[in-house]
Parts: structure tokens; sequence; C-alpha cells
């Protein structure tokens, strides 16, 4: 197969690469790219490690092809951090209600929270389990994530 | 703050800070065994069989050579030595039967490897695989245990199905039986589980200074041991390093990709990276043992156990793994934590034509679970008592003697977890809606930790105070995102006085720790923590004795604390720095090696009697559910846990333990089942494998006991495997209560529960319509 260029703005930096037309935007970010925060876990879209913000939307990274994610942003975990690696407030939540064991699910997890506050400003606890539905824990039983981010939520929603 | 073990009062321990690793992991910047590269990297892929028995009548990998990209195409011929080994369990022979690395002329399961590929990039290893030609004549198999051990069973070794068989005999159970009041009896099966981590298996190895090194995700990197065997190299020459693993619960305690990467890297003298599919892991990575159990329980009129007789059988699949190990787990926790006078109990390990079973977290002491809390119930019901007063009545005390003729040498605080983990609960709950039954069920558990104690276990660690006051540790543990290098740290900061940011951990590396023996069987708190407090105490012990010089005080009345050490309270002091300078000044190391060993015994495996384990975590779960009478749908209302872990050392991850535990139990209880059919395995996709999200189940409310009496730590149990172990037997207790029909067959779907309504009498039936 041939190759074509494309310009991936990924964490709001322009990326020229190189991908056949069947690469996933997961293997790009991953192997090309260096992006270790967008993992394979699956393969199916089912348990959400390789999530990415597309244009501020959550999509699987091993569902969306390289070539389609050209001319939209992309968002992975660090793209949410500040200038020195300065942690984002959800982040911090993570950090503080434990929210994490193995850390494998936590970047996508993260992203798909994140998405969730900002589209409902403060949804209720049943409305981040509906939001995190795609997201697998096999570790932490979920209530510390949730807690977490609960806790940002009610941060985000003080004026 | 009470003066403690240490003298003082803790600073660190009991405290929950986030550690290193964590704020990697949120910065998602941990870098794990898929995210490793290297120049002229190869990409690996295991060719695996189609069919669960077949005979090999011949590989050709002409074509898949030939393919533009393909580096290396391996088969059995290409193995120096094509065994994968198991040390032989206590007082048993060594295993008869090994694992090849590659199948040679014979395959025995759905998934085993045949061949292994290294290519130029993933899409042409993938092709290649599919051009390596492997003609398969198909054979009989078995596929259940029943079947296995009928005469005249297909064999799937020819030393028989049968891998071995444990006796564990105390008293006279034929004639307490036929004394006892009331006898209850019961058959409760269980089936394959994966493990499901997210992280699937993977790494990177390479050549380096002569030395094959492996960069996986492993629990244990003693396996290096193991892989030198496999080509004949001399054991200083394989190295493995553990990654921060993204899950393992077991399934990264036998070897994954090791030998296969392994045998790439030295054929083609190139660095390969291995990542197994996720359809992949799904059908051909270990799983949890399904049991049959068949347990008969005799007990006097107000309840006190007098015998029980038990018979376990497990599904080896097709090679023994950790078989043997798991089903004498299964046998020395059979009876859980009550007092039986009279035991009876055999399990057995049979070889079937299915996956391979291994560890799984429980290893064994959990699949009991749902039996001999099954047995409980019935008893309660059948004498007209309550489900906590049957138990009460029989919990075992310290003292007491389990059936093996061990004496208990620490509390057992089961009730006061039970007690807790109802109060948790509250009022009972009422009906949602009509057409719904409600109930309440609990589950109590006695999970070892720490290995069989006839491994004379023993790890060591390494600590150092650098001269500029920070510490240093090296330990060989592996890390499986529960925070195994970070309580090390806690430990050794509470000791030393150092602060928590200045204490850097170096683990998982076989050629540059000291080795700790893997993470499996809830030991490293317990094995690792004490030789890590050792360590801390004796490098104490002697800088100590300089601090005192310098400060003009003696060494039993220092304090560390704070990166200082203190004459007193209000007296002067010096920082870890100066001491550190003072004692280079005299010569004195302020580096320190420590060997933990943990007790040793034996068993005698004809006689059933001996020891098994140090000691045991003790807990309870307790969960409301509301059943459909329509659907058989089970909705858990409620959930609670408690366990008595001696000492929480970071009381937020010991919840975490519990609650993610309690999670993966009750996928366990009420969806996930791999359903092998005939030998191939049915989940073929993560997408038909549930395991539970978000959505699925309530939060998991925790209550902890510190009975301060473990043998880890300060005092502390382990705390890693114990609570996925009483899930099932809690909700299996909750639609008993329910419905009136004690459920025995995991897991509990809508259409068994709805054949379980079917079974009601109609003079039970409790049904509410309000």
């Amino acid at each position: 197969m041939t190759k074509r260029r494309v310009v991936l703005d990924v964490n709001g930096r322009d990326h020229e690469t190189w991908v056949q037309p069947s690469d996933t935007l997961l293997d790009v970010l991953h192997d090309q790219l260096g992006l270790a925060d967008v993992r394979y876990g699956c393969g199916e879209g089912v348990c959400g490690t390789c999530t990415v913000l597309l244009d501020g939307e959550p999509v699987s990274g091993c569902l969306t092809l390289a070539v389609q994610a050209a001319g939209h942003r992309v968002t992975t975990l660090r793209g949410l951090m500040g200038p020195g690696d300065v942690l984002h407030p959800l982040q911090e939540c993570f950090l503080r209600r434990g929210a994490a064991q193995c850390g494998f699910c936590t970047p996508g997890m993260v992203l798909t929270a994140l998405d969730v506050v900002q589209r409902l400003g403060r949804p209720t606890r049943e409305e981040i389990r509906d939001a995190l539905v795609g997201n697998l824990c096999r570790c932490t039983g979920y209530t510390k994530i949730l807690d977490a981010v609960e806790e940002y939520a009610d941060l985000a929603a003080e004026p | 703050m009470t003066t403690t073990e240490l003298g003082q009062a803790y600073r660190v321990v009991g405290t929950s800070p986030a550690h290193h690793d964590f704020v990697d992991k949120v910065r998602g910047s941990l870098l794990y065994a898929a995210d490793w590269q290297l120049p002229g990297m190869l990409y690996g892929r295991v060719v695996r069989s189609p069919v669960p028995s077949a005979r090999i009548s011949g590989i050709d990998v002409a074509a898949a050579r030939a393919l533009p990209g393909v580096v290396a195409v391996l088969t059995a011929a290409d193995i120096p030595d094509n065994r994968i080994t198991e040390r032989a369990s206590g007082g048993l022979a060594e295993l008869e039967v090994a694992m090849p690395v590659l199948a040679a002329d014979r395959v025995r399961y759905m998934g085993e490897p045949v061949a292994v590929v290294a290519a130029v990039t993933p899409q042409i290893a993938d092709e290649a695989a599919e051009l390596v030609a492997v003609d398969y004549a198909e054979l009989p198999g078995v596929f259940d245990v029943t079947s296995a051990r009928a005469d005249g069973a297909p064999l799937v070794h020819d030393v028989g199905n049968t891998l071995v068989t444990w006796q564990i005999r105390c008293g006279d159970v034929a004639a307490a039986l036929a004394a006892a009041d009331v006898v209850v009896e019961g058959e409760y099966r269980t089936q394959h589980v994966e493990h499901a981590y997210l992280e699937p298996e993977a790494g990177v190895g390479w050549l380096e200074n002569g030395v094959l090194t492996l960069r996986v995700s492993t629990q244990i990197i003693e396996h290096a041991a193991t892989i030198a065997q496999i080509l004949r190299l001399p054991q200083s020459k394989v190295r493995v390093i553990a990654t921060y693993m993204g899950g393992g619960f077991g399934g990264k305690e036998d070897m994954t990709v090791e030998p296969y990467l392994a045998l790439l890297v030295w054929h083609t003298r190139r660095p390969v990276r291995m990542i197994w599919d996720r359809q992949e892991s799904l059908v051909a990575s270990t799983k949890r043992h399904p049991f049959l159990m068949r347990y008969r329980t005799g007990a006097d009129r107000d309840g006190t156990i007098t015998a029980q007789q038990v018979e376990i059988i497990g599904d080896a699949g097709a090679y023994p793994n950790l078989s043997p190990r798991v089903l004498f787990a299964a046998a020395a926790c059979a009876c859980g934590p009550y007092r039986v006078p009279n035991a009876a109990i055999t399990s057995s390990a049979v070889f079937t034509n299915n996956v391979p079973s291994s560890a799984f977290r429980g290893f064994g002491a959990m699949q009991v679970t749902l039996a001999y809390e099954g047995q409980m119930d019935l008893l309660a019901d059948r004498l007209g008592l309550s489900r906590a007063r049957v138990r009460e009545r029989n919990f075992l005390v310290k003292g007491d003697l389990l059936p093996t003729g061990e004496r208990l040498d620490t509390c057992v605080e089961v009730g006061q977890t039970m007690r807790r983990a109802l109060a948790l609960l509250g009022e009972p709950p009422r009906p949602p809606r009509p057409g719904t039954l409600t109930g309440r069920g609990i589950g109590c558990n006695r999970q070892p930790y720490g290995r069989t104690i006839w491994f004379r276990d023993r790890a060591s660690a390494w600590l150092s105070l650098q001269p500029d006051g920070t510490v240093l540790i090296r330990s060989g543990v592996t890390d499986l995102g529960a925070g195994q290098a970070a309580s090390l740290c806690q430990i050794a900061a509470e000791v030393l006085g150092a602060p928590l940011d200045d204490i850097s951990v170096y683990i998982g590396d076989s050629a540059l720790n000291p080795p700790a023996g893997g993470t499996f069987a809830t030991r490293q708190l317990y094995m690792s923590g004490n030789a890590v407090l050792h360590a801390a105490s004796e490098l104490r012990e002697r800088i100590a004795a300089v601090a005192a010089e310098m400060l003009g005080s003696s060494p039993d009345q220092l304090e560390f604390a704070d990166g200082r050490v203190h004459a007193d309270p209000e007296g002067p002091s010096i920082t870890l720095a100066e001491l550190a300078a003072a004692c280079d000044q005299r010569a004195i190391s302020t580096a320190h090696l420590a060997t933990w060993r943990a007790e040793s015994g034996s068993f005698d495996p004809r006689t059933g009697q001996g020891d098994t384990f140090p000691d045991y975590t003790y807990g309870t779960h307790a969960a409301d559910v509301a059943v459909d009478v329509e659907t058989g749908q089970v909705t858990v209302v409620r959930y609670a846990a408690c366990h008595d872990v001696g000492r929480a050392i970071n009381p937020m991850r010991v919840q975490g333990q519990i609650q993610g535990g309690a999670m993966q139990g009750l996928g366990y209880a009420l969806a996930e089942d791999l359903a092998v059919q005939d030998g191939y395995v049915q989940a073929g996709l993560f997408a038909n494998y549930l395991i539970p999200n978000s959505r699925d189940f309530p939060d998991v409310e925790v209550d902890i006991v510190e009975s301060g009496e473990g043998k880890g730590p300060l005092g502390a149990r382990g705390i890693g495997e114990p609570p996925i172990g009483n899930v099932a037997a809690t909700i299996a207790s909750a639609i008993a209560d329910a419905i009136g029909v004690h459920p025995a067959e995991l897991p509990m779907t809508p259409e068994r529960i709805l054949a379980l309504l079917d079974q009601r009498p109609s003079a039970t039936r409790k049904e509410h319509h309000r």
C-alpha cells in the first residue's frame, strides 16, 4: 500500500507524518509520534484505553483512521497539561482521590470525564457513570474514579 | 497516637500519600511494556492452533519465510530445550508433564503456540503468521472434568488425565455425619474466567553485552532462569526487567510473551517487540479454574458444624501450569473461616483439552467460598437460624486447629468484619417495584497471604542513605498497580525519617535488584515489606550509633523524622545528610542488604496433615439485591465489604484493593464467562466478554479492621487477593434470601435465576406487591 502524507494537529502542534490509509490513529500516535498515553487495549473500541479527544469529543483511537483525523484537533491526556507539565485540575483530583491503580485506563478515563463535565457542567454521579461506560477499569471498582470526577465537577462549577 | 512497634508514633504509615508511580500514571507518562522502541526493532507474532486437539502432521514455513520483510519463522525444531517446567509442589514428585514452548507433534488446546515469526513491521508479521501452513489431523478431546475422568476417556497426556490429587483428613467424618442432627448437601460449579487486565501481554527484548534482556509486563522476573534453560544459556546471560504492569491479577504470573520474545531475539540477534492482541489474549492466556465442588456438612441442632466432606475437581486445561498449587490452596481453605472437627477433603486437578487454567487472584481459595458459604446458608435455612447466627457459632478463633492440624497463631476477627459489613448496609431494603424480590446476603472468607509454607520463602531488599540524605531502595519486587513499590517507600520513610519525596525505589530487575520472589499470593507486603522494614531498621541501628555520638545522646533516645535525627523533641538535631557525611568520615557504610525469611514447615501429602500457609486474611461482604421475577435480572442495590488488614500501611490503597477486588468479584458472580464449548473459546471478542463497567454495580462501601496481629510489617495482613473471594458467595446468599432457592452455579445469569425461580416451592414464595 502506498503511504500518504498527513498533517496531524496533536496537542496544539502540527505533526507531519506518512501513513498508510489503513493505519489507525492509535498506531500513528503511539508508534510514530511516541505518545504512550494513547494505548492499545482491545482494538475493538470496547475498552477505552486509546481514547483521544477529536475536536473536543472522545473517540477511540483504534476505530479512527489516522487519515480521518487530518484537519481536526487531536488531544491526548498530555495535551491537558500546562507549561512545565503542570497537572490539569482533574488530574489533581485523580491523584488526591487515589483514582488510579495500574494506571492503564487513566488517560482515557480522564479525557472522557473531562468531556462530560464540560458538556453538563455539574453532572450527577449517575450521569458520570453513564458517560464513563466505555472506559473500562479492572482495578479500582470505579468508586474512587467517580469520587475524583465529582470533586472536579464541584471545582469546575465554582464561580 | 500510641507508641508502636518502632518505638515512636507512626508519621507515614497509616497515611495515604500519592506516590511516584501514581503521579506518572495520571500524567500518562509511565512507560508500559508496549511503550518501548529500539533501533532496528522487529515485531513478533505467535502462530496458534485453531483446534483444541490434533496431531501435527506437518508444518510448512517456506511461504512465510519467503515473504519480504520476514526475518525469522521458528518452530519447535529451533528450540534448544522445548520445555516450560514447573517446580513440583511440596511432598510431590517432579511433575511428569512439561508444557512445550512450541507444540512439536501434538496440540492440546485451541490457541496453543506452534510457531513464532518476526518481521520488520507488525503487518508483515501478521501476514507471515497466516502463511505458516500447519497440517492438523484432529483427535478426539475431553472438555470437562467428568468426561476426562471416565473410563476410556481420550488422554490429554500419556500419564493420564488426573494431574494431581490432594487429601486432607482429620477426625472421623463418616461417623460424625452419621451422628449429625442435620446434614446439608450442595454441588457447586464455577466457570472459566479471564483476567482481562487492560494492558495485554507485551514486551521488548534485545541483546546487550551478550546478555539476553527482556523488558516485559510480568509478575515474576525469576522466570529468567526458565528462559535460560529453554535456550540452554547460562542464567547469568538472561536478564528480565518487569515494567509497572497495566494489571496482572495472576495472569502474568506464568510466562506470557517471554519465551517467544527470547527465541526471536536469540535467533535474529535484533531487538523484537511482541504484543498479544486482546482477542489472542482472550483465547490463549491462562484462565481461572472452573471448579466442581461437592459438599456434605453435618451439624448439631444449634448450628455447630461437626463434619464436612468435600470433593473439589478443578479443570486444569491442557497443561499443568500452577494447577497443583491452586488445587492445594482450595483444599487447605475448603472449610473457610469455620471450625470443622471432622473433615475429609479431596481436591484434584484434571487435564482437559481446554485452555490452561492457572493463577488468578484468589488462587483456588476463592472458588471454594461459594461452596462453604452456600453450605452455611443451607444450614441456616434448614435450622431456622439467621445467616449471621450460624456463622458466629462456628467462626475460628486464635488457637483453633485447622483440618490440617495447624494451630492458628494470630487473631481471627471475622466476626467483627461481619458485624461491620452488616452495619454499613443499615436497614434492609424494600422491593423497588412490584414483581421484584429483595434479599440480603453475607459472605465470609479466609484467604492465605504468603506462599505455601514448604517453599521456604524469602525476600531481600537493599537500602542506601545517600550522601545528601536521600534514600534508595532496590528490590526485585514487581508492581501490578496495587502500590507494591510505594508501600516499601512508606515503610522506609517511617523507619529512617526521610521525607517520602526523598525516597526512590528501583524494582523489577533480575540483574540489578536483590531477589524478592515475584508478586503473587498476596506475598509482597508480607515478604518485601518485612525485608525493607528489617533493612531500614538495621541500617538505622548502625547509623544511630554515629548520630548519638554527634548529638551526645544514646541511640535508643533518638527520633528519626522530617529528614533529621533528633536527640529529643526539643533538643538538638542533625540532618540525614550530616549523618551520612559523618558515617562517610568514619568509613561506615550507609548501604544495607537484608533478607527476610518466612516461617517454614512441611506438609505430608499421604496423611494430609502439616503446615500450609503462614497466615490468613479474614473478611466479610454483605449485599442487598433485587431480583426481577419476570426477567431473572439481579440488581445489586448496595454492597459493603470489611476485612481485617492487620494494619493499613496506606488506607486509601487498602480501600482501593477492596473496592477493585469486590468489583471483579461482582463480574465473576453475575456476568463473566469465557464459555469454552468443546474446547473452543466462545468469547473471541472483548465485546463478548463482559467485565463490569462504571454503570453495572453500585459503589463498594468499605470498612477496615486493624487488629494489628498480621505477620506482615508492623502487624499488616495482605489484602491483594482476599476481597475477590467473598463476592459470589455474598450475592448467592442475597439471591437465596430473596427467592428461597440457593444458586450453586456461576455466573448467576438471568437465565439461571429464572430456572431457579421455577424451582421455588410455592409455599416459600414471598413476592411483594406493594
